[in-house]
Protein backbone atom coordinates (compact mmCIF):
# COMPACT_ATOMS: atom_id res chain seq x y z
CA UNK A 1 0.00 0.00 0.00
CA UNK A 2 1.35 3.32 -1.09
CA UNK A 3 1.74 6.09 1.72
CA UNK A 4 1.96 8.96 -0.98
CA UNK A 5 0.69 8.72 -4.59
CA UNK A 6 1.71 10.93 -7.31
CA UNK A 7 -1.63 12.29 -8.90
CA UNK A 8 -0.52 13.82 -11.65
CA UNK A 9 2.93 12.42 -13.88
CA UNK A 10 5.92 14.30 -14.16
CA UNK A 11 7.24 17.77 -13.45
CA UNK A 12 4.07 19.85 -14.01
CA UNK A 13 6.11 23.52 -13.30
CA UNK A 14 6.58 25.24 -17.06
CA UNK A 15 9.68 26.78 -17.65
CA UNK A 16 7.84 30.18 -17.61
CA UNK A 17 7.39 29.44 -14.04
CA UNK A 18 10.55 28.06 -13.10
CA UNK A 19 12.54 29.73 -10.52
CA UNK A 20 16.53 29.45 -11.38
CA UNK A 21 18.98 29.13 -8.66
CA UNK A 22 22.20 30.54 -9.52
CA UNK A 23 25.49 28.82 -9.34
CA UNK A 24 27.42 29.96 -6.26
CA UNK A 25 25.16 32.03 -4.33
CA UNK A 26 26.24 30.56 -0.98
CA UNK A 27 29.71 30.38 0.41
CA UNK A 28 30.56 27.34 2.34
CA UNK A 29 33.37 28.26 4.71
CA UNK A 30 35.60 25.09 4.14
CA UNK A 31 36.87 25.74 7.86
CA UNK A 32 33.56 25.88 9.85
CA UNK A 33 31.08 25.22 7.37
CA UNK A 34 28.98 28.02 8.04
CA UNK A 35 26.71 29.06 5.11
CA UNK A 36 27.37 33.16 3.73
CA UNK A 37 25.58 34.61 0.53
CA UNK A 38 28.41 34.70 -1.85
CA UNK A 39 27.70 38.96 -2.04
CA UNK A 40 27.95 39.10 1.67
CA UNK A 41 31.42 37.06 1.81
CA UNK A 42 32.89 38.77 -1.02
CA UNK A 43 31.99 42.30 0.51
CA UNK A 44 33.61 40.90 3.62
CA UNK A 45 36.87 40.53 1.09
CA UNK A 46 36.48 37.19 0.73
CA UNK A 47 37.18 36.52 4.61
CA UNK A 48 34.05 33.98 6.44
CA UNK A 49 32.15 36.26 8.83
CA UNK A 50 31.86 33.68 11.47
CA UNK A 51 35.74 32.55 11.83
CA UNK A 52 37.84 34.91 9.88
CA UNK A 53 38.99 31.82 7.27
CA UNK A 54 40.97 33.81 4.27
CA UNK A 55 39.24 32.33 1.36
CA UNK A 56 42.23 31.76 -1.00
CA UNK A 57 41.65 34.47 -4.00
CA UNK A 58 43.51 35.91 -6.96
CA UNK A 59 44.77 38.91 -8.44
CA UNK A 60 41.93 40.40 -9.68
CA UNK A 61 40.34 40.16 -5.82
CA UNK A 62 43.24 41.74 -4.87
CA UNK A 63 44.11 44.41 -7.09
CA UNK A 64 40.48 45.29 -6.33
CA UNK A 65 41.19 45.10 -2.63
CA UNK A 66 43.77 47.23 -2.97
CA UNK A 67 43.71 49.77 -5.24
CA UNK A 68 41.67 52.65 -5.17
CA UNK A 69 38.42 52.19 -7.52
CA UNK A 70 39.95 48.86 -8.71
CA UNK A 71 42.52 51.32 -11.08
CA UNK A 72 45.55 50.09 -11.90
CA UNK A 73 48.01 50.04 -14.84
CA UNK A 74 48.95 46.58 -15.58
CA UNK A 75 52.49 46.13 -17.06
CA UNK A 76 54.21 42.90 -19.08
CA UNK A 77 51.05 41.31 -18.79
CA UNK A 78 51.31 39.30 -21.91
CA UNK A 79 54.51 37.95 -20.72
CA UNK A 80 54.56 33.98 -20.75
CA UNK A 81 57.10 31.05 -19.38
CA UNK A 82 58.89 29.79 -22.35
CA UNK A 83 59.59 25.90 -22.87
CA UNK A 84 63.73 25.51 -22.73
CA UNK A 85 64.28 22.15 -21.36
CA UNK A 86 61.08 20.84 -23.72
CA UNK A 87 59.97 19.21 -20.92
CA UNK A 88 57.13 16.53 -20.79
CA UNK A 89 56.03 14.44 -18.04
CA UNK A 90 52.53 12.90 -18.40
CA UNK A 91 51.88 15.55 -20.58
CA UNK A 92 54.03 18.07 -22.26
CA UNK A 93 54.76 21.43 -20.50
CA UNK A 94 53.48 23.73 -23.72
CA UNK A 95 50.23 21.58 -23.61
CA UNK A 96 49.96 22.31 -19.69
CA UNK A 97 50.66 26.01 -20.35
CA UNK A 98 48.50 26.32 -23.42
CA UNK A 99 45.52 24.71 -21.40
CA UNK A 100 46.05 26.42 -18.08
CA UNK A 101 46.32 29.98 -20.08
CA UNK A 102 42.67 29.19 -21.42
CA UNK A 103 41.22 28.20 -18.36
CA UNK A 104 42.53 30.60 -16.17
CA UNK A 105 42.18 33.65 -18.38
CA UNK A 106 45.95 34.46 -17.14
CA UNK A 107 49.38 33.96 -18.91
CA UNK A 108 51.10 33.20 -15.88
CA UNK A 109 51.23 32.73 -12.02
CA UNK A 110 52.00 36.67 -11.37
CA UNK A 111 50.53 39.44 -12.48
CA UNK A 112 52.27 43.47 -12.11
CA UNK A 113 50.49 46.19 -12.17
CA UNK A 114 50.77 49.70 -10.80
CA UNK A 115 47.94 51.85 -8.94
CA UNK A 116 47.21 53.91 -6.31
CA UNK A 117 46.51 52.93 -2.75
CA UNK A 118 44.54 55.87 -1.06
CA UNK A 119 46.42 58.10 -3.05
CA UNK A 120 49.90 56.74 -2.69
CA UNK A 121 51.78 55.08 -5.61
CA UNK A 122 52.28 51.30 -5.17
CA UNK A 123 53.63 48.75 -7.45
CA UNK A 124 52.04 45.29 -6.51
CA UNK A 125 52.87 41.64 -7.67
CA UNK A 126 50.22 39.08 -7.07
CA UNK A 127 50.50 35.84 -7.75
CA UNK A 128 47.79 33.27 -8.62
CA UNK A 129 47.81 29.88 -7.43
CA UNK A 130 45.46 28.61 -9.75
CA UNK A 131 48.45 28.88 -12.45
CA UNK A 132 50.11 25.65 -11.86
CA UNK A 133 49.84 25.74 -8.28
CA UNK A 134 51.59 29.68 -8.03
CA UNK A 135 54.33 27.98 -9.37
CA UNK A 136 57.26 30.10 -10.01
CA UNK A 137 59.24 29.67 -13.29
CA UNK A 138 60.66 31.83 -15.75
CA UNK A 139 57.49 34.48 -16.45
CA UNK A 140 57.19 34.85 -12.75
CA UNK A 141 60.87 35.22 -12.29
CA UNK A 142 61.00 37.93 -15.14
CA UNK A 143 57.96 39.86 -14.58
CA UNK A 144 59.32 40.79 -10.97
CA UNK A 145 62.77 41.94 -12.33
CA UNK A 146 60.87 44.09 -14.53
CA UNK A 147 58.21 45.20 -11.87
CA UNK A 148 61.49 46.35 -9.91
CA UNK A 149 62.84 48.04 -12.86
CA UNK A 150 59.92 49.84 -12.86
CA UNK A 151 59.77 50.98 -9.73
CA UNK A 152 63.60 52.21 -9.40
CA UNK A 153 62.57 53.74 -12.58
CA UNK A 154 59.95 55.57 -10.91
CA UNK A 155 60.83 55.67 -7.62
CA UNK A 156 57.20 53.83 -6.53
CA UNK A 157 57.04 51.40 -3.91
CA UNK A 158 56.94 47.72 -4.11
CA UNK A 159 54.33 44.92 -2.94
CA UNK A 160 54.74 41.31 -3.63
CA UNK A 161 51.80 39.10 -2.94
CA UNK A 162 53.86 35.65 -2.68
CA UNK A 163 50.50 32.46 -2.90
CA UNK A 164 52.66 29.82 -4.23
CA UNK A 165 53.85 25.98 -3.93
CA UNK A 166 57.63 27.07 -4.88
CA UNK A 167 59.58 26.64 -7.71
CA UNK A 168 57.85 25.37 -11.34
CA UNK A 169 59.37 21.93 -11.98
CA UNK A 170 59.34 21.86 -15.32
CA UNK A 171 61.17 24.46 -15.76
CA UNK A 172 64.10 22.84 -14.23
CA UNK A 173 66.83 24.58 -13.11
CA UNK A 174 65.61 27.87 -14.96
CA UNK A 175 62.81 27.65 -12.15
CA UNK A 176 65.68 27.63 -9.30
CA UNK A 177 67.49 30.37 -10.92
CA UNK A 178 64.85 32.49 -10.80
CA UNK A 179 65.28 32.47 -7.57
CA UNK A 180 68.79 34.21 -7.90
CA UNK A 181 67.51 36.24 -10.26
CA UNK A 182 64.79 37.79 -8.02
CA UNK A 183 66.91 38.46 -5.03
CA UNK A 184 69.47 39.74 -7.17
CA UNK A 185 66.87 42.27 -8.29
CA UNK A 186 65.91 43.54 -5.11
CA UNK A 187 69.27 43.92 -4.05
CA UNK A 188 69.39 47.23 -6.47
CA UNK A 189 65.85 48.28 -5.46
CA UNK A 190 67.17 48.30 -2.13
CA UNK A 191 70.14 50.34 -2.91
CA UNK A 192 67.63 52.39 -4.15
CA UNK A 193 65.98 53.22 -0.58
CA UNK A 194 62.54 51.88 -1.93
CA UNK A 195 60.29 50.25 0.04
CA UNK A 196 59.43 46.53 -0.51
CA UNK A 197 56.68 44.89 1.27
CA UNK A 198 56.18 41.25 0.86
CA UNK A 199 53.09 39.73 1.70
CA UNK A 200 52.55 35.81 2.54
CA UNK A 201 49.62 34.42 1.95
CA UNK A 202 48.01 30.68 2.26
CA UNK A 203 50.00 28.98 0.24
CA UNK A 204 53.78 30.30 0.49
CA UNK A 205 56.37 27.18 0.40
CA UNK A 206 59.26 26.20 -0.94
CA UNK A 207 61.75 28.49 -3.33
CA UNK A 208 59.44 31.34 -3.27
CA UNK A 209 59.81 31.67 0.53
CA UNK A 210 63.55 30.98 0.18
CA UNK A 211 63.98 33.90 -2.24
CA UNK A 212 61.33 36.96 -2.58
CA UNK A 213 59.41 36.10 -0.16
CA UNK A 214 61.17 36.59 2.93
CA UNK A 215 63.32 39.45 1.62
CA UNK A 216 60.69 42.02 2.19
CA UNK A 217 61.56 45.44 4.30
CA UNK A 218 58.47 44.22 5.95
CA UNK A 219 57.60 41.13 6.09
CA UNK A 220 53.96 40.55 6.63
CA UNK A 221 51.31 37.58 6.39
CA UNK A 222 47.65 36.91 6.03
CA UNK A 223 46.11 35.29 9.68
CA UNK A 224 46.28 31.73 9.44
CA UNK A 225 48.20 31.32 5.91
CA UNK A 226 51.23 27.94 5.28
CA UNK A 227 54.17 29.71 5.29
CA UNK A 228 57.26 27.57 5.12
CA UNK A 229 60.10 26.27 3.29
CA UNK A 230 59.44 22.42 3.32
CA UNK A 231 56.04 21.62 3.24
CA UNK A 232 54.41 19.98 5.99
CA UNK A 233 54.00 16.26 4.12
CA UNK A 234 57.61 16.47 3.77
CA UNK A 235 58.34 17.79 7.44
CA UNK A 236 56.58 14.98 8.88
CA UNK A 237 57.64 12.25 7.10
CA UNK A 238 61.52 13.45 7.92
CA UNK A 239 60.79 13.67 11.87
CA UNK A 240 58.33 10.76 11.24
CA UNK A 241 55.66 12.24 13.98
CA UNK A 242 52.84 14.21 13.59
CA UNK A 243 53.48 17.88 13.54
CA UNK A 244 52.59 20.01 16.88
CA UNK A 245 49.64 22.25 16.35
CA UNK A 246 49.73 25.70 14.28
CA UNK A 247 53.10 24.46 12.73
CA UNK A 248 54.00 26.89 9.86
CA UNK A 249 51.11 28.85 10.49
CA UNK A 250 51.53 33.03 9.73
CA UNK A 251 51.38 33.10 14.14
CA UNK A 252 54.04 30.38 14.43
CA UNK A 253 56.16 32.10 11.63
CA UNK A 254 55.53 35.28 13.65
CA UNK A 255 56.44 33.57 16.85
CA UNK A 256 59.26 32.62 15.49
CA UNK A 257 60.55 36.54 14.73
CA UNK A 258 60.46 36.13 10.64
CA UNK A 259 57.15 38.56 10.55
CA UNK A 260 56.88 42.17 10.95
CA UNK A 261 53.01 41.88 11.76
CA UNK A 262 49.86 39.71 10.76
CA UNK A 263 46.98 41.77 9.36
CA UNK A 264 43.26 40.63 8.47
CA UNK A 265 42.55 41.55 5.05
CA UNK A 266 39.94 43.82 5.75
CA UNK A 267 42.45 46.01 7.22
CA UNK A 268 45.24 45.34 4.47
CA UNK A 269 44.56 48.80 2.51
CA UNK A 270 44.47 50.85 5.75
CA UNK A 271 47.26 49.09 7.52
CA UNK A 272 49.08 49.04 4.24
CA UNK A 273 48.19 52.82 3.39
CA UNK A 274 49.64 53.42 7.20
CA UNK A 275 52.83 51.59 6.41
CA UNK A 276 53.60 53.97 2.93
CA UNK A 277 52.76 56.93 4.90
CA UNK A 278 55.19 56.42 7.65
CA UNK A 279 58.37 55.46 4.42
CA UNK A 280 57.09 58.39 2.66
CA UNK A 281 56.82 61.52 5.14
CA UNK B 1 87.19 -2.06 -0.31
CA UNK B 2 86.22 0.15 -3.84
CA UNK B 3 82.35 0.54 -4.29
CA UNK B 4 81.28 -0.18 -7.89
CA UNK B 5 78.37 0.86 -9.22
CA UNK B 6 75.85 -1.48 -11.15
CA UNK B 7 76.74 -0.19 -14.54
CA UNK B 8 80.25 0.14 -13.10
CA UNK B 9 80.25 -3.87 -13.34
CA UNK B 10 82.62 -4.54 -16.49
CA UNK B 11 85.28 -2.44 -14.81
CA UNK B 12 85.18 -4.95 -11.64
CA UNK B 13 85.11 -7.79 -13.44
CA UNK B 14 88.51 -6.75 -15.41
CA UNK B 15 89.95 -4.92 -12.80
CA UNK B 16 89.37 -8.66 -10.92
CA UNK B 17 91.14 -10.36 -13.64
CA UNK B 18 94.15 -7.88 -13.40
CA UNK B 19 94.68 -9.06 -9.98
CA UNK B 20 94.40 -12.76 -10.60
CA UNK B 21 96.67 -12.27 -13.42
CA UNK B 22 99.13 -10.52 -11.54
CA UNK B 23 99.31 -12.58 -8.36
CA UNK B 24 99.54 -15.62 -10.68
CA UNK B 25 102.65 -13.73 -12.40
CA UNK B 26 103.56 -13.48 -8.93
CA UNK B 27 103.37 -16.64 -7.69
CA UNK B 28 104.81 -18.68 -11.39
CA UNK B 29 107.15 -15.85 -11.77
CA UNK B 30 106.26 -16.45 -15.30
CA UNK B 31 106.83 -13.07 -17.74
CA UNK B 32 102.82 -12.21 -17.78
CA UNK B 33 104.02 -7.97 -18.48
CA UNK B 34 102.65 -8.53 -21.92
CA UNK B 35 98.96 -9.64 -21.09
CA UNK B 36 98.57 -7.66 -17.80
CA UNK B 37 99.13 -4.91 -20.18
CA UNK B 38 96.81 -5.44 -22.54
CA UNK B 39 94.15 -6.26 -19.48
CA UNK B 40 95.36 -2.58 -18.35
CA UNK B 41 94.46 -1.42 -21.76
CA UNK B 42 91.46 -3.14 -21.78
CA UNK B 43 90.47 -1.76 -18.39
CA UNK B 44 91.46 1.76 -20.03
CA UNK B 45 89.07 1.26 -22.58
CA UNK B 46 86.34 -0.24 -21.20
CA UNK B 47 85.81 3.09 -18.69
CA UNK B 48 86.29 5.36 -21.45
CA UNK B 49 83.45 3.84 -22.80
CA UNK B 50 81.26 3.51 -20.00
CA UNK B 51 81.90 7.04 -18.98
CA UNK B 52 81.49 8.52 -22.50
CA UNK B 53 77.80 7.03 -22.53
CA UNK B 54 76.33 7.77 -19.23
CA UNK B 55 72.91 8.73 -18.93
CA UNK B 56 71.66 11.66 -16.97
CA UNK B 57 70.64 8.76 -14.22
CA UNK B 58 73.82 7.35 -14.30
CA UNK B 59 75.39 10.39 -13.98
CA UNK B 60 73.22 11.29 -10.80
CA UNK B 61 74.65 8.03 -8.85
CA UNK B 62 78.14 8.54 -9.76
CA UNK B 63 77.95 12.14 -8.13
CA UNK B 64 76.88 10.06 -5.15
CA UNK B 65 79.69 7.63 -5.21
CA UNK B 66 80.54 6.84 -1.55
CA UNK B 67 84.06 7.10 -2.74
CA UNK B 68 84.00 10.18 -3.98
CA UNK B 69 85.97 13.37 -2.30
CA UNK B 70 83.73 15.62 -0.36
CA UNK B 71 83.98 19.52 0.84
CA UNK B 72 87.00 18.82 3.46
CA UNK B 73 89.45 16.24 1.25
CA UNK B 74 89.35 19.45 -0.87
CA UNK B 75 90.09 21.97 1.03
CA UNK B 76 92.47 20.04 2.81
CA UNK B 77 94.32 18.51 -0.39
CA UNK B 78 94.39 22.36 -2.08
CA UNK B 79 95.76 24.31 1.07
CA UNK B 80 98.28 21.03 1.68
CA UNK B 81 96.31 21.32 5.43
CA UNK B 82 97.45 24.62 5.77
CA UNK B 83 93.88 25.96 6.91
CA UNK B 84 91.69 27.10 10.01
CA UNK B 85 88.52 26.05 10.44
CA UNK B 86 85.94 28.34 11.74
CA UNK B 87 82.62 27.11 13.50
CA UNK B 88 79.37 28.79 14.58
CA UNK B 89 77.12 30.66 13.20
CA UNK B 90 76.97 33.10 16.42
CA UNK B 91 73.36 32.77 17.41
CA UNK B 92 72.01 29.20 17.73
CA UNK B 93 75.15 26.54 16.79
CA UNK B 94 77.47 25.32 14.75
CA UNK B 95 75.96 23.01 12.20
CA UNK B 96 78.57 20.02 11.02
CA UNK B 97 76.77 19.56 7.53
CA UNK B 98 78.22 23.35 6.68
CA UNK B 99 82.05 23.91 6.77
CA UNK B 100 84.45 26.41 6.30
CA UNK B 101 87.23 28.32 7.35
CA UNK B 102 90.56 30.19 5.51
CA UNK B 103 93.02 28.63 3.92
CA UNK B 104 96.37 28.82 2.25
CA UNK B 105 96.60 28.38 -1.51
CA UNK B 106 100.15 29.14 -3.18
CA UNK B 107 100.25 31.91 -0.36
CA UNK B 108 97.02 33.51 -0.79
CA UNK B 109 94.24 33.54 1.66
CA UNK B 110 90.65 32.02 0.38
CA UNK B 111 87.45 31.75 2.43
CA UNK B 112 86.54 28.35 1.60
CA UNK B 113 82.92 27.15 2.82
CA UNK B 114 80.68 23.72 1.56
CA UNK B 115 78.66 21.01 2.45
CA UNK B 116 79.57 18.13 4.67
CA UNK B 117 78.87 15.02 3.56
CA UNK B 118 80.20 12.08 6.09
CA UNK B 119 82.57 9.03 5.07
CA UNK B 120 81.26 6.50 6.71
CA UNK B 121 77.91 5.55 8.95
CA UNK B 122 78.49 7.36 12.01
CA UNK B 123 80.00 10.48 10.49
CA UNK B 124 76.94 10.66 7.70
CA UNK B 125 74.91 10.81 10.64
CA UNK B 126 77.25 13.46 12.08
CA UNK B 127 76.78 15.74 8.81
CA UNK B 128 73.03 15.17 8.77
CA UNK B 129 73.94 13.59 5.35
CA UNK B 130 74.96 17.36 3.73
CA UNK B 131 71.74 18.62 4.32
CA UNK B 132 72.41 21.90 6.44
CA UNK B 133 70.33 23.54 8.84
CA UNK B 134 69.32 27.11 8.90
CA UNK B 135 72.35 28.18 10.79
CA UNK B 136 74.54 26.20 8.08
CA UNK B 137 73.43 28.86 5.77
CA UNK B 138 74.05 31.37 8.59
CA UNK B 139 77.14 29.96 9.67
CA UNK B 140 78.45 30.40 5.43
CA UNK B 141 77.10 33.57 5.29
CA UNK B 142 79.07 34.75 7.88
CA UNK B 143 81.99 33.73 6.73
CA UNK B 144 81.42 34.94 3.43
CA UNK B 145 81.31 38.71 5.10
CA UNK B 146 84.41 37.73 7.04
CA UNK B 147 86.16 37.06 4.47
CA UNK B 148 84.46 40.26 2.25
CA UNK B 149 85.24 42.33 5.60
CA UNK B 150 89.36 41.53 5.01
CA UNK B 151 89.28 41.59 1.09
CA UNK B 152 89.71 37.33 0.84
CA UNK B 153 87.84 35.73 -2.46
CA UNK B 154 85.58 33.09 -1.58
CA UNK B 155 85.47 29.57 -3.13
CA UNK B 156 82.25 27.44 -2.08
CA UNK B 157 82.05 23.83 -2.73
CA UNK B 158 78.76 22.51 -2.90
CA UNK B 159 77.74 19.34 -2.25
CA UNK B 160 73.73 18.07 -0.70
CA UNK B 161 70.88 16.38 -1.57
CA UNK B 162 68.77 19.29 -0.30
CA UNK B 163 68.28 22.18 3.12
CA UNK B 164 66.87 20.13 5.83
CA UNK B 165 63.00 19.79 6.14
CA UNK B 166 63.04 19.54 9.41
CA UNK B 167 60.93 20.68 12.20
CA UNK B 168 62.94 22.64 13.94
CA UNK B 169 64.99 23.84 10.45
CA UNK B 170 61.41 25.33 9.63
CA UNK B 171 61.16 26.88 13.27
CA UNK B 172 64.50 29.03 12.70
CA UNK B 173 63.74 30.21 9.23
CA UNK B 174 65.18 27.50 6.54
CA UNK B 175 63.09 29.54 4.05
CA UNK B 176 64.84 33.29 5.32
CA UNK B 177 68.11 32.00 5.71
CA UNK B 178 69.00 30.60 2.23
CA UNK B 179 67.12 33.41 0.57
CA UNK B 180 69.26 35.91 2.91
CA UNK B 181 72.16 34.15 1.23
CA UNK B 182 71.41 34.69 -2.50
CA UNK B 183 70.64 38.25 -1.54
CA UNK B 184 73.78 38.87 0.34
CA UNK B 185 76.18 36.74 -2.01
CA UNK B 186 74.66 38.42 -4.83
CA UNK B 187 76.38 42.45 -3.70
CA UNK B 188 79.38 40.55 -2.20
CA UNK B 189 82.56 42.65 -2.90
CA UNK B 190 85.11 40.02 -3.42
CA UNK B 191 85.30 37.54 -5.57
CA UNK B 192 83.13 34.23 -5.37
CA UNK B 193 83.53 31.12 -7.52
CA UNK B 194 80.84 28.27 -6.44
CA UNK B 195 81.76 24.91 -7.66
CA UNK B 196 79.25 21.87 -7.68
CA UNK B 197 81.32 18.97 -6.70
CA UNK B 198 78.54 16.21 -6.12
CA UNK B 199 74.91 16.82 -5.89
CA UNK B 200 73.38 20.37 -6.36
CA UNK B 201 70.06 19.81 -5.22
CA UNK B 202 67.81 22.94 -5.01
CA UNK B 203 67.32 26.10 -2.78
CA UNK B 204 70.00 23.83 -0.88
CA UNK B 205 72.56 24.03 -3.16
CA UNK B 206 71.86 27.73 -4.12
CA UNK B 207 71.85 28.97 -0.97
CA UNK B 208 75.87 29.25 -1.26
CA UNK B 209 75.89 29.36 -4.93
CA UNK B 210 75.84 32.82 -6.04
CA UNK B 211 79.12 33.32 -7.32
CA UNK B 212 81.18 35.63 -10.43
CA UNK B 213 81.94 32.06 -11.88
CA UNK B 214 79.76 28.78 -10.65
CA UNK B 215 81.27 25.55 -11.91
CA UNK B 216 80.08 21.73 -12.27
CA UNK B 217 82.49 19.03 -12.08
CA UNK B 218 81.63 16.68 -15.20
CA UNK B 219 79.71 14.35 -13.21
CA UNK B 220 77.63 15.99 -11.22
CA UNK B 221 74.13 17.43 -11.04
CA UNK B 222 72.05 20.76 -10.44
CA UNK B 223 68.97 21.07 -10.56
CA UNK B 224 65.03 22.30 -8.69
CA UNK B 225 64.25 19.09 -7.42
CA UNK B 226 65.81 15.02 -7.13
CA UNK B 227 65.09 13.12 -9.95
CA UNK B 228 63.49 10.90 -7.33
CA UNK B 229 60.90 13.82 -5.87
CA UNK B 230 60.59 14.97 -9.61
CA UNK B 231 58.96 11.31 -10.71
CA UNK B 232 57.24 11.42 -7.41
CA UNK B 233 55.43 14.34 -7.94
CA UNK B 234 55.28 14.53 -11.29
CA UNK B 235 54.68 10.78 -11.90
CA UNK B 236 53.11 10.18 -8.40
CA UNK B 237 55.51 7.11 -8.69
CA UNK B 238 59.36 6.36 -7.41
CA UNK B 239 59.70 4.57 -10.87
CA UNK B 240 60.21 7.41 -13.25
CA UNK B 241 63.92 8.69 -11.66
CA UNK B 242 65.81 7.70 -15.09
CA UNK B 243 62.98 9.60 -16.82
CA UNK B 244 62.47 12.35 -14.45
CA UNK B 245 66.60 12.60 -14.90
CA UNK B 246 66.25 12.86 -18.62
CA UNK B 247 63.90 15.40 -18.51
CA UNK B 248 65.58 17.36 -15.91
CA UNK B 249 68.34 18.63 -18.01
CA UNK B 250 70.20 18.35 -14.77
CA UNK B 251 73.84 17.33 -15.80
CA UNK B 252 77.04 19.44 -16.35
CA UNK B 253 77.06 19.70 -20.04
CA UNK B 254 73.12 20.53 -20.02
CA UNK B 255 73.33 23.33 -17.56
CA UNK B 256 76.74 24.87 -19.22
CA UNK B 257 74.26 24.40 -22.97
CA UNK B 258 71.70 26.20 -20.91
CA UNK B 259 73.78 29.09 -19.60
CA UNK B 260 72.92 28.37 -16.37
CA UNK B 261 76.18 27.42 -14.97
CA UNK B 262 79.87 29.13 -16.48
CA UNK B 263 82.21 25.60 -17.14
CA UNK B 264 82.41 21.77 -16.58
CA UNK B 265 85.30 21.20 -14.97
CA UNK B 266 86.20 17.75 -16.47
CA UNK B 267 86.92 14.42 -14.06
CA UNK B 268 89.73 12.32 -14.00
CA UNK B 269 88.76 9.10 -16.21
CA UNK B 270 86.24 7.02 -14.89
CA UNK B 271 84.76 9.87 -12.38
CA UNK B 272 86.33 11.78 -9.28
CA UNK B 273 86.17 8.69 -6.98
CA UNK B 274 88.50 6.82 -9.08
CA UNK B 275 91.60 9.51 -8.78
CA UNK B 276 91.64 12.08 -5.84
CA UNK B 277 94.65 13.76 -6.94
CA UNK B 278 94.22 14.38 -10.38
CA UNK B 279 90.23 16.05 -9.61
CA UNK B 280 92.10 18.01 -7.15
CA UNK B 281 94.18 19.71 -9.23
CA UNK B 282 92.27 20.01 -11.70
CA UNK B 283 90.15 22.22 -8.94
CA UNK B 284 92.79 23.99 -7.79
CA UNK B 285 94.22 25.10 -11.40
CA UNK B 286 90.36 26.19 -12.40
CA UNK B 287 90.50 28.40 -8.64
CA UNK B 288 93.64 29.91 -9.79
CA UNK B 289 92.80 30.75 -13.60
CA UNK B 290 89.24 32.23 -12.47
CA UNK B 291 90.65 34.06 -9.11
CA UNK B 292 93.67 35.54 -11.49
CA UNK B 293 90.30 36.75 -14.57
CA UNK B 294 88.32 37.90 -11.32
CA UNK B 295 91.22 39.58 -9.89
CA UNK B 296 91.29 42.18 -13.12
CA UNK B 297 87.44 43.73 -12.86
CA UNK B 298 86.74 46.24 -9.89
CA UNK B 299 84.55 45.20 -7.09
CA UNK B 300 81.68 47.01 -8.44
CA UNK B 301 81.89 45.85 -12.18
CA UNK B 302 82.67 42.26 -10.51
CA UNK B 303 78.86 42.31 -8.80
CA UNK B 304 76.93 44.30 -11.46
CA UNK B 305 78.58 41.58 -13.75
CA UNK B 306 77.19 38.81 -11.07
CA UNK B 307 73.82 40.11 -10.76
CA UNK B 308 73.45 40.55 -14.86
CA UNK B 309 74.06 37.05 -15.10
CA UNK B 310 71.42 35.53 -12.48
CA UNK B 311 69.05 38.63 -13.77
CA UNK B 312 69.90 37.18 -17.89
CA UNK B 313 68.60 33.70 -16.66
CA UNK B 314 64.88 31.97 -17.57
CA UNK B 315 62.99 31.95 -21.14
CA UNK B 316 60.19 33.93 -21.73
CA UNK B 317 58.00 35.31 -24.94
CA UNK B 318 55.46 37.42 -25.51
CA UNK B 319 51.93 36.16 -26.07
Amino acid sequence: MNWFKRIKVGITTSTKEKKETPEGLWYKCPSCKAITPTDEHVQNKYICPKCEYHEKIGSAEYFSIIFDDNQFKEINANLVSGDPLNFSDTKKYTDRLKATIEKTHLHDAIRTAHGKVNGNDLMVACMDFNFIGGSMGSGVGEKIARAIDYCIENKIPLMIISKSGGARMMEAAFSLMQMAKTSAKLTLLSEAKIPYISLLTDPTTGGVTASYAMLGDLNIAEPGALIGFAGPRVVKETIGKDLPKGFQTSEFVLEHGFLDYIVNRKELKSKLTKTLEMFKN
Amino acid sequence: MVTYLEFEKPIEELRNQLENAKQIAEKSKVDMSQSLKELEKKIEETTREIYANLTPWQRVMVSRHPDRPYTLAYINSLTGGNWIELHGDRTVKDDKAMVGGFGMVDGRTIMFIGQQKGINTKMRQYRNFGMPNPEGYRKALRLMKLAEKFNKPIVTFIDTPGAYPGLEAEERGQGEAIARNLYEMSKLNVPVICIIIGEGASGGALGIGIGDKVYMLENTWYSVISPESCSSILWRSWDFKEKAAEALKLTASDMLNNKLVDGVIPEPLGGAHNNHEEIFATVKKYILNSLTELDKLSPEERVKQRINKFCSMGVVHEM
